[in-house]
């Protein structure tokens, strides 16, 4: 039984907005699961889909079974068991997630009170113990979020989440806004804290380089839907889908005469989720669309050993044999129709 | 609009004239600009076409001695955010600035369009110094401008897009039809049909869009230097690249310089000639992009290229949060932090000592290739033990 199984997951806001559109995901235990996209591509809400985070009134469908057991279905007190303890998130902007009246220490302690019913001389030690984990000294318990940096913030947020010793930790671009050489320390950290205790690891990005660089695995959102799964090396060096190709090639190789003088993206805006066009969702940016891509929607079909992509293009010419001379001709024909399109 | 406001940042010093001409050094000392310069540009240079015009012409803009304090706190010591700078840009020429957050990368971009006025030293567009009073300030704006990070929060959400892009003109009462400098400006930028944009508000546009905006402003006095701080950083990847290439075009077609502050190496990497690496106020290391980024000599600028999720070879995590500029280490600054000196490879060419006491001297600001590192000057450039290898 995997950690935790996503089965065509649907949320959709008051108004309309259809923000994820049918997602399946798995992460096992001490897997590291990266998830790529832009914004407003569904992936936040995803994570917050997971602990029944969001905001009243949105549609949920679907199932999230968390060690077999459906999320979306419990009642409200294990609900609030489970969030802490069984699932946790670090959530984006440090900022904005700390309490700013209370100090750091006392907020890594209230989900040990709360969940492990610890007395507060206990949680107050375990929250000192929590900080050092994290490479803070003990003694900035006593600090008001203010007076740390924003890297020390992301460290606290990241003691929090491991407080009550969860089985899975979501972490919702856990480095943006920081620095190069902080971002590497908190990646490098939570690296190491999943590597150590064998929790699965769900990590949200725009940044494919970084996603690759850390996940075992990867999965590309766009519009709502995983359009791109599999390894997350070979996803990011070598995307099946138009969409992954472009979005990989948008973070430029520093050494590659191919990028020098030659940055990359894709014409055209990411959907509104309010307004996802018709057939494959793609399609109106897509430098390889057909006909048929404006009017039937493409789903996720096998491209190879453990790996996944939503495109017409994906196993049309070698059906059986998706990795076979077939489809690397696909393959490098596509690259070109992509190449030709950017400047 | 950014970049046209015309009064001065408060705080003027007595000393600075009221009525500065175009022609008063920054630092009052009555020195002349240094002798070669040509008077004010003839517009394009030949060549202005294709990277940056041959060093031997003058620079377009350049900052000799730059330093910028702000006050401390509780009578603290100043923090001195760019401290001692010197940096050339020439006509046609994309420069990057890169560098952590804290380093005065912003300050010194701030500094160059005169919105903060440096305590020492003195910058000097088209062979004149840069004067601090709003007359000199207006017309000096009207050939460098800043593009921001942020293009909702740079934009007005209350006006179209029309006004927006003609505030310049009408702040610096251009001569012409307005309509048709919008319009061309607009699809410079690449929101065409230009008329189709005219009456839209900032919340109607996508944030790629808005940004194409934000230029679109600054493209409409035809500058001939554009500071761009960040100018991509709030935008999503694929929307990422369609910028930098614009900002690539206006160089090829209008030969507009520009100055990139950013702490992205990749974003340099991609459209830069000349980077300059700034850490705690002063450029550490600069040089030709390809030179810098694959063969880097500074240690600090092994390190930021070593943890890129792309980089060969074991990452240099650097420990510790970027020092305080109220409070820079003596010798070299980067000493406390530097793995050259931490893994005794510094000990060994013999410069520890200096690293702990001497200060580098300041780098040159045009474009020959330097580095501020004792170490980096004494040992033989193969030897690169603590950094990722030229690939």
């Amino acid at each position: 039984m995997s950690l935790l199984e996503v089965r065509d997951l649907t949320v959709t806001y008051p108004g309309g907005a259809a923000a994820v559109r049918g997602v399946g995901l798995t992460v096992e235990a001490g897997e590291k699961l990266g998830l790529a996209g832009e914004s407003g591509c569904g992936k936040s809400t995803l994570a917050l889909a997971l602990l029944r985070l969001l905001p009243a009134g949105a549609r949920v469908g679907g199932e999230i079974l968390l060690d077999g057991e459906d999320v979306l279905t419990m009642k409200w007190g294990r609900v609030r068991a489970v969030r802490w303890a069984g699932a946790s998130i670090v959530f984006q902007g440090a900022m904005h997630s700390l309490n700013a009246v209370h100090r750091v220490g006392d907020q890594i302690a209230e989900p040990i009170l709360l969940h492990r019913g610890a007395t507060p001389a206990d949680a107050r030690r375990r929250a000192g113990e929590l900080l050092e984990q994290v490479g803070l000294p003990a003694a900035r318990a006593r600090a008001y979020p203010h007076e740390l940096s924003g890297g020390q913030r992301q460290r606290v947020m990241i003691a929090m989440a491991l407080a009550c010793e969860p089985r899975l930790v979501v972490a919702d671009e856990p480095t943006t806004a920081l620095d190069v050489m902080i971002q590497a320390q908190i990646l490098r950290l939570i690296e190491n804290l999943v590597g150590e205790q064998d929790v699965g690891l769900m990590m949200i990005s725009h940044d494919l380089a970084v996603l690759a660089d850390t996940c075992d695995r990867l999965a590309v959102m766009y519009a709502g839907r995983v359009v791109e799964e599999g390894p997350a090396r070979e996803v990011y060096d070598d995307a099946r889908h138009p969409y992954g190709r472009a979005l990989s090639g948008a973070f430029p190789r520093i050494g590659d005469p191919g990028s020098r003088f030659a940055p990359r993206g894709l014409p055209g805006d990411p959907p509104d989720p309010a307004a996802v066009p018709s057939g494959c969702a793609f399609h109106p940016r897509c430098p390889v669309a057909l006909d048929v891509c404006a009017t039937e929607d493409q789903v996720l079909r096998d491209a190879g050993p453990r790996r996944r992509a939503a495109c017409v293009h994906v196993g049309t010419d070698a059906t059986g044999t998706p990795d076979g001379n077939g489809s690397g001709g696909t393959a490098s024909a596509r690259d070109d129709g992509v190449r030709s399109r950017t400047p | 609009m950014t970049g046209t406001t015309p009064t001065p940042p408060p705080g003027t010093p007595p000393r600075a004239t009221p009525d500065a001409s175009p022609g008063t050094p920054l630092d009052g000392t009555p020195d002349a600009p240094p002798g070669g310069m040509p008077g004010p540009g003839p517009g394009l240079p030949p060549g202005a076409g294709r990277g940056p015009s041959s060093a031997a012409e003058s620079p377009l803009l350049s900052v000799e001695g730059l330093h910028v304090a702000f006050p401390g706190r509780r009578g603290g010591a100043d923090a001195r955010a760019v401290d001692g700078v010197d940096l050339d840009i020439r006509r046609g020429e994309i420069v990057a600035l890169v560098g952590e957050s804290g380093c005065g990368k912003t300050t010194l971009a701030r500094s160059l369009l005169g919105l903060v006025r440096p305590v020492r030293g003195r910058v000097t567009f088209d062979g004149a110094p840069l004067a601090h009073s709003a007359r000199a300030l207006k017309a000096y704006r009207r050939r460098a401008q800043l593009v921001l990070q942020d293009p909702s929060g740079s934009l007005n959400p209350r006006h179209t897009v029309y006004d927006i892009v003609a505030e310049g003109l009408r702040i610096h009462g251009r001569p012409g039809d307005e309509r048709t400098a919008v319009a061309e400006a607009l699809s410079r930028a690449g929101l065409r049909p230009p008329e189709r944009f005219f009456l839209r508000y900032p919340h109607e546009l996508s944030g790629g869009q808005r940004q194409r905006v934000v230029i679109a402003g600054a493209l409409v006095l035809r500058p001939e230097l554009l500071v761009a701080d960040e100018p991509v950083a709030s935008l999503d990847a694929s929307v990422r690249g369609e910028i930098l290439a614009l900002l690539l075009r206006l160089r090829t077609e209008l030969g507009l310089a520009a100055l990139v502050v950013t702490h992205d190496l990749g974003l340099a990497w991609n459209i830069a000639d000349r980077v300059a690496v700034m850490y705690l106020g002063r450029i550490v290391e600069t040089g030709a992009v390809e030179q810098v980024l694959t063969a880097p000599r500074h240690p600090y600028t092994r390190a930021l290229l070593s943890v890129l999720p792309e980089a060969p070879g074991d990452p240099v995590v650097l420990t510790g949060e970027p020092p305080d500029p109220s409070n820079i280490p003596t010798g070299c600054r980067f000493h406390a932090r530097c793995q050259v000196l931490a893994d005794g490879t510094a000990e060994r060419a013999g410069v520890a000592d200096a690293c702990r006491s001497r200060e580098p001297a300041v780098l040159h600001g045009g474009g020959e290739s330097q580095v501020a590192c004792h170490w980096a000057l004494a040992a033989p450039r193969e030897v690169s033990p603590a950094g990722p290898a030229p690939r």
